[in-house]
């Protein structure tokens, strides 16, 4: 197959190389070095999509990250990627592409109906016509627009692609490689400054690689690639292609994509498929450039009309004839260079100048090669459906407002160039307040707002000259601020053209009687007729126009659009542009794939995974884990044929008869150490504190200021000045805090160290009636007696040759011990437990017996304590000193939480003592009352009571404590359950405490 | 993303830092009669101020130190930054 609009020489491609791709099932090929847009149209491919509203055709417009138009899906080695513009996407062998926007195909598009019914698609009609029925919404509206809409489909199977994040410093970023950035890239280089150049193209260069000028004698392409070659061989500089800087944050930290693999047919092992870069930089040089602005005319959208810029890099590059009968329309001298390009290159092209009579070097240069120049005329409208078959024509007159006769030419493209639009985004994303700069009639940036600086045609500055010459300095100086060297750098010699004044014109008028689409946002397919009707009906801030007829919110985030819409806008409304202002420049510049943004952070990645010393033992005995915060505790040791219900109640029961080890590692734990230890805890728990002596554990209850209960857990004296407190798994990190923060600012004054000793411990909990038997055998030196070792006691013990901490403490309720040793004696200790407790008929229990014993025992813990409960309301407050001061008292006398009916525990026991009761059902007097029912309490926690064999289960009631006894219904509308139940105490196992005091 | 200067680490990224709220209120002493409208101030009522505010960050992720941070909440700009106990001046 031949390529058809590639030309014989020329281009960067590399010819030797031949690429075979797929577009919309068909087969080309294309050169290495190729876009997938550029290798379309050297196949003559023109036709690539479907626009969003009116599904008319669409081509390529840019030939960079402008693009509005040739946005496409694409296939890569299994996978699929939505929202790819093919002016970026570099070709590769095997790429497969489709069209989006379309169906059944992009010739053939059922879609496009709605051109012709255009009439019902203006500006807010969205808005306007599927607000009512209101019923509607979900049945009709939505899916159809659902369906009619978007670009392209998310793939929705896992993305085996790995992505990377990376965090870097340097002295100064260059975002753009063209001649400003290469320019203060170098100069920056040479005085040692630590330099990053990010390019978003697969090329170094920017408009070095198609502009007509000579640098230093060599071509303006030579001379890039020179500076490249001399950067890459600097330690000091790293420079990278294929890097979009697309944000600018807070304290100069920009955010780069580096595609490292999306032009390769598959990503090599080990490799990322893209890399954010998070760069904190000392200072930043913007270089980004200019984009070429559109003149608006009718039936602009047609495939074949493209930015002039696009046309000569196509050529320029790539190689590729955009079309062999071109029509050049254009305001200033930018449109000559392509025209210049063409005939070059045996083409013909025709100038259409709206100038009546502009004088250049450019211009000259153009006379002499023939080009057939036309002034004072412009194109009225594009004629062709699929592609441009012609152009209506004519002349305009001075004051732009009157048409001339139509004619019409023939022609095959359309390259328009109406000036060029400076790239601002970062500079104003670093709150940079841009200015307007008449002469261009584009904005600026103004005022550097962080440590940025902004040259060359960003700045809105096109001479060559002066941008080599402020980018040299600019690299010099903001280096020698850093490094302190001062390396004198020789500016080279430069030969440009020098260009004329553009004409300050942008959209022509409708001619009489015809009525033309004049589109502004090619993607969005807003048109002049849109922002006219948004200013009638009465929108006035620029930013409401974007939102109501959606002008600039397409992917392409308006960069072809935004100004004409702007100049469109303060036309109307007779004001000037500045006053109308733009809309805010948001990052991502450019779409930015979300792997990339999730980076490693993915699965079992999103957060590190604790395990205790013994959870290899765990696994060996099929537990079944689950997620405790970011550990992984068993939930059952599963034997059998189990279910979760059958293995945890076995294992409870077990524990209420005999005795059960549970690992309780992930308990937070604090040391804390110091003269004044004893004083912080008074300070920090409810109760009194003072007075515990050593050798002795206390449960304590801390409040946040203001009154909720934040965490409980037992302490425990170790010696004179030092504790040894735990919290629960889930509050561990920030009680540490919280101590901190009273410590370090509240309370400098008292003498007391804290550190997390949480992964120095590892605890094991032995609980049950033999738990006692068991510990003698453990500890034959020790007396564990209940005198030797009273409930809430505390002693020192030798495990077989182990330091051991024994602790007799009880969350479940029956006679109970913790023991504790250093992390790595864990296993040691767990497997001797185990061991000796064998003929005490030992289990190990998880999470769910756990739990299963606290609730039935009435202790309260997460589920209660959730940051809504103050103690009364967990039945805490026997533990709330009503002599000393501690963190939170004062709220405590807040008004509702003193009120007779105040919410408290309480126990829930269905009435048919067999079905189980919802965590999270609503407690109601009434469940045939109407909605919305008055809601009383909710249920806390539920389990399987196995001392009375029935579902038991906890409620925070409001009036709990005068609520015994009561029958209420508990309602679970997302279960779908009414369950008559009865109200009872809390303590519905040993509500007098004696057994862990046996 | 914030560039914090932690009076004991150096320059470090916000994400090593938690947020802490207002420096300058300050806690009731204990064991004195607090009115409910002191205690309300200084539990619950926040200025929530446009522009400098001096404010409270722990380090978390490196030394553990709670910090004063005078930032502008409009522009995140960070003048000074000062140990738990330096007096601001
Ligand atoms: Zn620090």
């Amino acid at each position: 197959m031949t390529q058809a609009f590639r030309i014989e020489n020329g281009g960067l491609i590399n010819r030797d190389k031949k690429l075979s791709f797929k577009f919309n099932g068909k087969n080309y090929f294309g050169y290495e070095g190729d876009t997938l847009a550029s290798a379309l149209l050297a196949n003559g491919v023109h036709l690539v999509g479907r626009s969003f509203k009116y599904h008319r055709p669409r081509g390529f417009f840019g030939a960079g990250v402008d693009e509005p138009y040739a946005v496409v899906q694409l296939y890569r080695n299994g996978e699929t990627e939505p929202n790819i513009k093919a002016t970026e996407q570099e070709l590769f062998e095997g790429l497969e592409a489709k069209s989006v926007n379309c169906w059944p195909s992009v010739n053939f598009d059922i879609g496009a109906i709605n051109n012709f019914l255009k009439i019902f698609l203006p500006a807010g009609f969205y808005y306007k016509t599927f607000m009512w029925p209101k019923s509607f919404w979900y049945r009709i509206y939505e899916p159809f627009i659902r369906k009619a809409a978007g670009l392209g489909v998310a793939s929705t199977k896992h993305d085996k692609e790995r992505y990377e994040h990376k965090y870097e410093y340097c002295d100064l970023l260059i975002a753009g490689s063209g001649p400003s950035g290469l320019a203060g890239a170098y100069a920056a280089a040479k005085n040692g400054a630590k330099v990053i150049l990010a390019e978003d193209k697969p090329r170094f260069g920017g408009s070095l690689l198609t502009s007509d000028v000579n640098i230093g004698n060599q071509s303006g392409k030579d001379w890039a690639e020179g500076i490249i070659a001399e950067l890459k061989t600097m330690p000091n500089v790293v420079v990278k292609n294929r890097s979009q800087i697309f944000g600018y944050y807070d304290h100069n930290m920009l955010v780069m994509s580096e595609k490292v693999s999306d032009h390769l047919p598959s990503t090599k092992k080990y490799h990322p498929n893209k890399r954010l870069w998070y760069i904190r930089a000392k200072e930043v040089l913007i270089s980004s450039g200019s984009i070429e602005r559109p003149i608006v005319f009718g039936n602009n959208d047609t495939p074949g009309v493209m930015l002039s810029s696009a046309a000569k890099e196509y050529l320029k590059v790539y190689g590729v004839l955009v079309g062999r009968k071109p029509l050049v329309f254009t305001n200033n001298d930018s449109g000559y260079e392509t025209a210049i390009e063409f005939k070059k290159h045996g083409v013909d092209p025709v100038v259409l100048d709206s100038r009546k009579n502009a004088e250049s070097e450019i211009i000259d240069e153009a006379k002499n090669l023939g080009i057939n120049i036309k002034n004072s005329y412009v194109v009225v409208a594009a004629q062709g459906y699929k592609k441009v078959k012609s152009a209506d024509i004519a002349t305009i007159s001075e004051d732009k407002k009157q048409l001339g006769k139509i004619e019409s030419i023939q022609c095959d493209c359309i390259c328009v160039s109406g000036f060029w639009t400076p790239t601002i985004h970062l500079a104003s994303q670093s709150g940079n307040k841009t200015k307007f700069k008449e002469e261009i009639d584009a904005f600026v940036p103004g005022q550097s707002k962080q440590n940025e600086i902004t040259l060359g045609a960003a700045n809105g500055v096109f001479s060559l000259d002066e941008t080599l010459k402020t980018s040299f300095k600019a690299g010099s100086e903001l280096s020698k601020k850093i490094t302190e060297n001062d390396n004198e750098i020789a500016i080279p010699n430069v030969v440009e053209k020098k260009s004329s004044q553009h004409d300050k014109f942008w959209c022509v008028p409708l001619p009489k009687g015809k009525n033309y689409k004049r589109f502004l946002d090619f993607q969005n397919d807003v048109a002049v007729s849109d922002i006219e009707i948004a200013l009638r009906e009465g929108y006035r801030s620029i930013e409401h126009v974007k939102r109501y007829t959606t002008l600039g919110m397409a992917t392409d985030q308006g960069k072809t659009s935004n100004l004409n819409g702007l100049q469109l806008v303060s036309e109307i409304e007779n004001k000037v542009v500045p006053a109308v202002g733009h809309t805010t420049f948001r990052p991502p510049y450019t779409p930015v794939s979300i792997g990339a943004i999730v980076g490693r952070e993915v699965g079992k990645h999103s957060k590190p995974t604790r395990k205790s010393p013994m959870h290899s033992w765990h696994e060996k005995n099929n537990a079944v884990f689950v997620d405790a915060g970011i550990w992984l505790r068993p939930r059952y040791y599963k034997r059998g044929n189990e279910n979760l219900f059958e293995a945890s109640k076995r294992e409870a029961k077990n524990v209420r008869t005999n005795v059960g080890v549970c690992d309780v590692t992930t308990l937070g734990k604090i040391d804390v150490k110091g003269p004044d230890a004893a004083e912080l805890l008074n300070r920090v728990y409810t109760n009194a504190w003072l007075k515990l002596p050593v050798g002795k554990a206390r449960y304590g209850v801390m409040l946040r200021e203001d009154g909720i209960v934040m965490d409980d857990g037992t302490t425990t004296r170790i010696s004179e000045n030092h504790y040894h407190m735990t919290t629960t798994t889930a509050q561990a990190a920030n009680v540490l805090s919280h101590l901190e923060y009273y410590l370090q600012l509240v309370w400098p004054e008292l003498n007391v160290n804290v550190v997390s000793t949480t992964e120095q411990w590892a605890g094991a909990a032995i609980a049950g009636p033999k738990s006692r038997d068991l510990l003698q055998k453990l500890f034959p030196n020790s007396d564990v007696s209940n005198e030797g070792l009273p409930f809430m006691g505390y002693m020192e013990g030798d495990l077989f040759g182990v330091k051991a901490r024994i602790f007799r403490i009880s969350f479940s309720g029956e006679l109970a011990y913790e023991v504790n040793v250093e992390s790595d004696y864990g296993n040691f200790m767990w497997e001797k437990i185990i061991e000796v407790g064998e003929k005490f008929n030992i289990q190990p229990y998880g999470t769910e017996a756990l739990s299963t014993l606290r609730i039935e025992m009435g202790h309260v813990a997460g589920s209660e304590l959730d940051g809504r409960t103050i103690p009364f309301d967990n039945a805490l407050e026997g533990l709330v000193s009503k002599k000393k001061d501690f963190i939170g008292k004062r709220s405590l006398q807040r008004s509702a939480f003193i009120a007779e009916d105040r919410q408290r525990i309480v126990g829930v026991v269905p009435l048919d003592k067999q079905t189980s009761i919802p965590e999270g059902s609503h407690l109601v007097k009434d469940d045939k009352a109407p909605l919305p029912n008055p809601k009383l309490g909710h249920i806390s926690a539920s389990c399987w009571s196995v001392e009375y064999d029935n579902p038991f289960s906890l409620a925070i009631l409001k009036d709990g404590k005068n609520m015994i006894g009561q029958k209420l219904f508990a309602m679970s509308p997302l279960k779908n359950k009414v369950i008559p139940v009865e109200i009872v105490s809390s303590h519905y196992v040993d509500p007098k405490g004696e057994r862990v005091r046996s | 993303m914030l560039y914090i200067n932690c009076p004991h680490c150096g320059m470090r990224s916000q994400n090593e830092f938690s947020y802490g709220g207002d420096a300058s209120v300050k806690r009731p002493e204990l064991n004195i009669e607090v009115s409910d409208q002191e205690w309300d101030n200084f539990v619950y009522n926040r200025k929530s101020l446009r522009g400098k505010h001096l404010e409270l960050w722990q380090h978390i992720s490196g030394c553990r130190q709670w910090i004063k941070v005078e930032r502008d909440t409009a522009t995140h700009e960070i003048f000074r930054t000062f140990k738990a106990d330096e007096e601001v001046a």
